[in-house]
């Protein structure tokens, strides 16, 4: 306990003793973190938006003819549900589908109610379990008696998975040079302060300290750094997306009727991620500053 | 304690040291000399295992210490006690804190650095000095503080690298009788110098190397012919070598 203690003690007076260079990198490594936390945002909104997009669009709908009997459709829903991939199936009449588009108009649905006819086709609707089925389920269910059209959505959901899909792998290269300078910045600045204490470490070397004890407290100081880093962006990138989503809400919702990612989730899930990563990049830049210095 | 079989040390195509076989006993007090780059750092170093020698066998303390692990090291060192020429104090520590933060790193409790700290600045006769900063201290005071530094985890031996290049010839011999005294308690003591006078005055064994072997091993004086060989390496201005060469030949000493 009394060398933690030591160490933990060491590491506070090095960041003190040396502010400025603290200040610096602690700077530095804020700056890139906001920057990663403007990726992440991006990225989490945008598998959100496509996971909801998606669960609007990953079903078929088959249009009956108006003529057709109802068992037709009820026949349909009973051989469909047995195919794989398909987690559901239900019948939907022109009434309900009225009803709904109602919804969706919502103030100028009045408009609807001038129509004579409800010009909506009656309809069976299947939920799809796996997009990668709904090709043969499509086809499938074409072929069956009484269907006038069928209607889904595979090429945009495909374009929509390929499209975040690059975008999550864009990002990730990113936040991996992100996370490589800002260990390169931590690494700089520690070995400053190796430097200032390279008689103090070679003195340490001759009476014999193990390398781990004149290790912990530059270690400790990257840490420090890097929890001081992580705290101040994981601040201001919240308080910044309270703003935008303030800003955008409302609008992002109209257009993609998804609403944003909550404020709370974000910054919940941010506080650890970045922790972590603060104390990653800096015990990582200070590891690497005292490899060359402890080789004898 | 300290023994070197057959040991040869290259750095890529320079040899440092070839074949070298030595043996230094418990409780000697022994002067390395030689012109510099004969090899003396690197026998100290080799010693400290701060580099590994390319053939041969070290044994310090009755440890072969060739095949010493890097984990091994650290307790390796806490063997031997360091002096350095330039002293290597910590300039924002005080003479106490500087003595104490060799215990500390050796993770010696509280209660035993507070013992034995005042213990051995008295006994390197700076007791009073305890509260100052090395810059408030003769030259001759702050070695005092590197020797108790060094001594204070008792280590059985001491390794001194010019401990008086940067102390006038009072100072130096003062330094002598204490490293001296150290030895005569039982800590066997190697001491590299340059400086003849004290070499002979002190009538020691003396281990002289010259381009990587040994050349001499003998108790006495540090000798004629070194020295001149010394200022033959050190010296770089020809002039300068002449006025000491005829000063030297008529008997006067440099």
């Amino acid at each position: 306990m009394g060398r933690f203690f030591y160490t933990l003690k060491q590491a506070v007076l090095q960041v003190l003793r040396n502010r400025n260079m603290a200040l610096a990198s602690i700077f530095a490594i804020t700056a890139m973190l906001l920057i990663l936390s403007i990726f992440l945002i991006l990225v989490i909104n945008i598998n959100n938006a496509a996971k909801g997009i998606q669960g609007n669009y990953d079903s078929i709908e088959v249009f009956m003819l108006d003529d057709a009997p109802k068992d037709a459709a009820q026949f349909i829903i009973d051989d469909i549900k047995t195919m794989d991939g398909v987690e559901d199936a239900y019948y939907k009449t022109k009434d309900q589908a009225m009803s709904e588009f109602k919804v969706r108009w919502g103030d100028n649905a009045y408009l609807l109610d001038s129509l004579e006819k409800n010009p909506l086709p009656n309809a069976v609707v299947v939920n799809i379990a796996d997009l990668e089925k709904a090709d043969g389920i499509a086809e499938k269910c074409a072929t069956y008696k009484g269907v006038e059209d069928i209607q889904y959505y595979k090429d945009t959901v495909d374009k929509l998975l390929k499209a975040t899909k690059f975008i999550q792998n864009t990002a990730m290269v990113l936040i991996l040079f992100l996370i490589i300078v800002s260990i390169v910045v931590v690494s700089n600045t520690i070995k400053l302060t190796v430097f200032n204490r390279a008689n103090e470490i070679n003195i340490m070397k001759y009476v014999g300290a193990t390398n781990w004890f004149i290790r912990g407290p530059f270690l400790v100081e990257g840490m420090i750094i890097g929890i001081i880093s992580a705290t101040i962006s994981v601040g201001i990138s919240a308080f910044l997306y309270s703003k935008i989503v303030d800003a955008l809400g409302e609008q992002v919702f109209t257009v993609l009727n998804m609403p944003m990612v909550p404020l709370d989730f974000l910054v919940y899930n941010f506080v650890w991620i970045f922790l972590a990563l603060g104390i990653s990049i800096g015990a990582c830049g200070s590891m690497i500053s005292m490899r060359r210095f402890l080789e004898a | 304690m300290i023994e070197f079989r057959n040991v040869t040390k290259k750095y890529k195509s320079n040899v440092a040291l070839e074949n070298v076989s030595v043996k230094i006993n418990k409780g000697d007090f022994v002067f390395l000399v030689g012109p510099s780059g004969a090899g003396k750092s690197t026998f100290i170093k080799l010693v400290l295992k701060e580099i590994d020698a390319t053939a041969g066998t070290i044994i310090v303390r009755g440890k072969n210490i060739t095949k010493m692990s890097a984990r091994q090291i650290p307790k390796h060192r806490r063997g031997i006690g360091m002096v350095f020429q330039d002293f290597r104090l910590l300039p924002k520590k005080t003479v106490y804190e500087n003595v104490a933060f060799a215990m500390e790193v050796v993770h010696q409790p509280k209660r035993t650095i507070n013992k034995n700290v005042p213990q051995v600045l008295s006994m390197v006769g700076i007791a009073d000095k305890a509260k100052k900063y090395p810059d408030e201290l003769s030259a001759g005071e702050q070695q005092r503080v590197a020797i108790a530094r060094a001594i204070i985890n008792r280590p059985r031996l001491l390794i001194a690298d010019e401990p008086t290049g940067n102390l006038d010839p009072d100072t130096a011999w003062e330094i002598m009788q204490l490293l001296d005294e150290i030895n005569a308690r039982g800590t066997t003591i190697l001491m590299v110098t340059h400086a003849k006078d004290i070499v002979d005055k002190m009538g020691k064994r003396v281990i002289a190397i010259e381009n990587g072997r040994i050349v001499r091993d003998e108790f006495g004086m540090y000798g004629f012919e070194e020295a001149l060989s010394e200022l033959d390496a050190d010296v770089d201005t020809i002039q300068h070598k002449r006025t000491f060469r005829t000063r030297f030949k008529r008997g006067g000493r440099g």
